[in-house]
């Protein structure tokens, strides 16, 4: 992984404060409430809790895809959830990564072009810096034999790489999975773990993966528990 | 830009069937469009010359358009006459070879002088009323196409005779007179003049063929009883737009009334006008039907790739990104569509240009067309806004789509 090292001093990521989101004008429903966390570099976070608690909607608005309804976002220290649509959007090319439980790569598109289409959006290197470094990422991911091949030609578990490597391409601080081995066999999902265990050792991401799996979190650095929206442990 | 080229290539070669449809949608709106251009401006040109070449461009005649003002408004301060009696000779353009000359050192083009009055042929017992038009020959050849319309002799026969007359053949057929047979024609003072038939004039417009006369100027001259009359001066400009400008310049500079071929056909100039703008109402029309197949196909991809969109929006694309690569692929259907048309458009106007309609009383002709790049730049850009309106609107729709919300719809 060519990202940077393991910084010696852990600094704070991603942070929520107080953070509430409702939906819906007549009667309200309340997705989160009165959410605190903070993501610290270097940190391997776990989200549990039972189906239909809020842990998607949380990690949407840890993603800036979703916008809260009070409270705020906080990314590198600087609030991030009343930023314009553009600004909130580059946050995410640059400083984010998503992998969500199915795959969502461009079916049209093989692995290697996937991998390169958040590095093109953001226009930082040139064509043969973004394809050596897409090739690394597919190889560190033990894919080099299918980077060209398309989505459709691919297993789930191999996807499910394809789609983190996409995740990893801007060398984003923090990645936020939403139950990235759900869809996977217990074999894939090791590998998806024991990838992330490596990015937060070695390189210095954070990570906050949503889990079902009670297994996979306790080998999480750090559990939090939503229940009904709220924060529980 | 280069990524959104791609991703909308990627999209639309990836619906080869769907995107050939809506090409073929704008190329057949855009084909047909170039040929019916070609075919209205082809027939509305063919009028114009044929038109503009029976007629001098400009006609500078004795008239003025106000009357001129009478010493007694001068003297009294009057107020205003009326009654004035217009005197029943024609006055005549003064000074007629001043003018021409003058008119010749910076015209473009040629100038005629001559004599137009009426005058009655008196042959076989009957009386016939007829345009006499006294000209020179020699110069009426370079102000008007009238030498190819003589039939059975030729302009220069005029000189023949002492008192020579070329009829309008309808005119000739009407009468019963024949080249070589004498007429006489009877002024309005009564001059009463025998003059020779030398030729025949054919010019396809009834009107003239049936009641035009052509004489030599002397010979006008003496029918109207006044020697060295110049009623008129015709004129060909070289550039025959140019001929409202030269005949306002020369009105200017002479006072005398001069007429263009556009002021003197102005009904019919307003005609094509109408029929220009049906034209292009019917030609926007055809390319409004095609570009809704765009934006059918734009929609269908859209709302197919409504999970890629969120994809892209997860990554960081801004919905500005997003919107522009559908609006792409719209432009792309329409770029390949209009070049396509271009082609059928072509291909459309050689296949028409070469239908020949025969008909036993004509020589066989084509249909006239007229080739203009501006034909085809007018298609191009109705074609490319319309395919870039029906690509901007879903564009717009699917870029505003909530990623969260297909997101939880996937998963
Ligand atoms: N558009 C919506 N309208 C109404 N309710 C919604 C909407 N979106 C989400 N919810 C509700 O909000 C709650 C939180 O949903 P969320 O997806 O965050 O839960 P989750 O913890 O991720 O559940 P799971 O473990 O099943 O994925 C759920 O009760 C869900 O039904
Ligand atoms: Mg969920």
């Amino acid at each position: 992984m060519s990202a940077p090292g393991k910084p010696s001093v852990s600094r704070d990521l991603l942070e929520l404060r107080r953070v509430t989101k409702t939906i819906g004008d007549g009667v309200a429903t309340t997705l989160v409430k009165d959410i605190d966390l903070v993501v610290r570099s270097g940190e391997f976070v776990a989200v549990t809790g039972p189906s239909g608690s809020g842990k998607s909607s949380l990690l949407y608005l840890l993603g800036l895809l979703d916008v809260p309804t009070s409270g705020d976002v906080l990314v590198e220290g600087r609030p991030a959830s009343r930023l314009d649509e553009v600004a909130r959007a580059h946050l995410r090319l640059s400083l984010l990564g998503f992998v969500f439980q199915f795959h969502f790569l461009l079916p049209e598109f093989s692995a290697l072009s996937n991998i390169m289409l958040p590095m093109r959006a953001l226009g930082r290197l040139d064509d043969a810096a973004m394809r050596r470094r897409a090739l690394e990422l597919l190889a560190s991911l033990g894919l080099e034999d299918h980077a060209h091949k398309l989505p459709g030609q691919m297993s789930g578990g191999q996807r499910q790489r394809v789609a983190i490597a996409r995740a990893l391409a801007n060398e984003p601080l923090v990645i936020l999975a939403d139950e990235p081995t759900g869809n996977l066999d217990t074999h894939s999902s090791e590998q998806v773990l024991a990838i992330f265990r490596h990015l937060v050792d070695e390189t210095g991401r954070a990570i906050v993966m949503v889990t079902h799996d009670l297994d996979l979190a306790a080998r999480a650095d750090r559990q939090i528990r939503i229940v009904d929206g709220r924060r529980v442990t | 830009m280069r990524l959104v080229l791609d991703i909308a290539v990627t999209h639309v070669l990836a619906r080869v069937r769907q995107t050939l449809v809506g090409m073929f949608g704008v190329a057949m709106g855009v084909g047909f469009s170039v040929m019916m251009a070609a075919l209205m401006e082809g027939s509305q040109r063919d009028f114009v010359t044929q038109l503009v070449d029976s007629l001098p461009h400009i006609t500078i005649s004795d008239e003025r358009r106000h009357p001129p003002r009478q010493p007694a408004e001068d003297v009294y301060a009057a107020v205003q006459f009326s009654g004035l009696r217009t005197p029943v000779i024609r006055p005549g353009i003064r000074n007629p070879y001043a003018i021409m000359a003058s008119v010749e050192t910076w015209l473009q083009g040629a100038v005629a002088p001559s004599v137009a009055t009426r005058a009655v042929i008196r042959y076989a017992g009957r009386d016939t009323a007829a345009n006499v038009t006294g000209i020179d020959p020699r110069r009426e050849v370079s102000v008007s196409k009238l030498a190819s319309q003589i039939r059975e002799g030729t302009l220069d026969s005029l000189y023949k005779s002492s008192n020579a007359v070329i009829l309008g053949d309808k005119l000739a057929a009407k009468i019963g007179a024949r080249v070589g047979n004498t007429i006489a024609l009877v002024s309005g003072t009564g001059q009463i003049l025998t003059c020779t038939v030398v030729a025949l004039l054919h010019t396809g417009i009834s009107q003239t063929d049936e009641t035009q006369a052509y004489t030599l100027i002397k010979t006008a001259q003496i029918l109207t009883g006044q020697t060295a009359l110049v009623n008129a001066i015709r004129i060909r400009t070289t550039d025959i737009l140019a001929a409202r400008d030269v005949a306002a310049r020369i009105e200017a500079q002479t006072g005398y009334k001069s007429v263009s071929w556009q002021e003197a056909n102005e009904d019919l100039l307003s005609a094509f006008q109408v029929r220009n703008f049906i034209m292009y109402t019917v030609v926007g029309a055809i390319l409004l039907v095609a570009s809704f197949g765009t934006y059918n196909i734009i929609s269908t991809i859209t709302h197919e790739k409504t999970r890629d969109i969120a994809i892209l929006k997860s990554l960081g694309f801004t919905e500005r990104t997003v919107r522009s690569i559908f609006f792409v692929e719209a432009v792309i259907i329409g770029l390949a569509g209009t070049v396509l048309g271009w082609i059928l458009g072509f291909v459309l106007c050689l296949m028409l240009g070469s239908v020949e309609f025969k008909s036993p009383f004509m020589d066989a002709t084509t249909l006239p067309l007229y080739y203009s790049p501006s034909h085809y730049l007018m298609a191009a850009a109705v074609a490319m806004t319309a395919s870039g309106i029906a690509g901007y609107l879903p564009a717009r729709k699917a870029a505003g789509v909530h990623p969260v919300e297909i997101i939880r719809g996937a998963s």
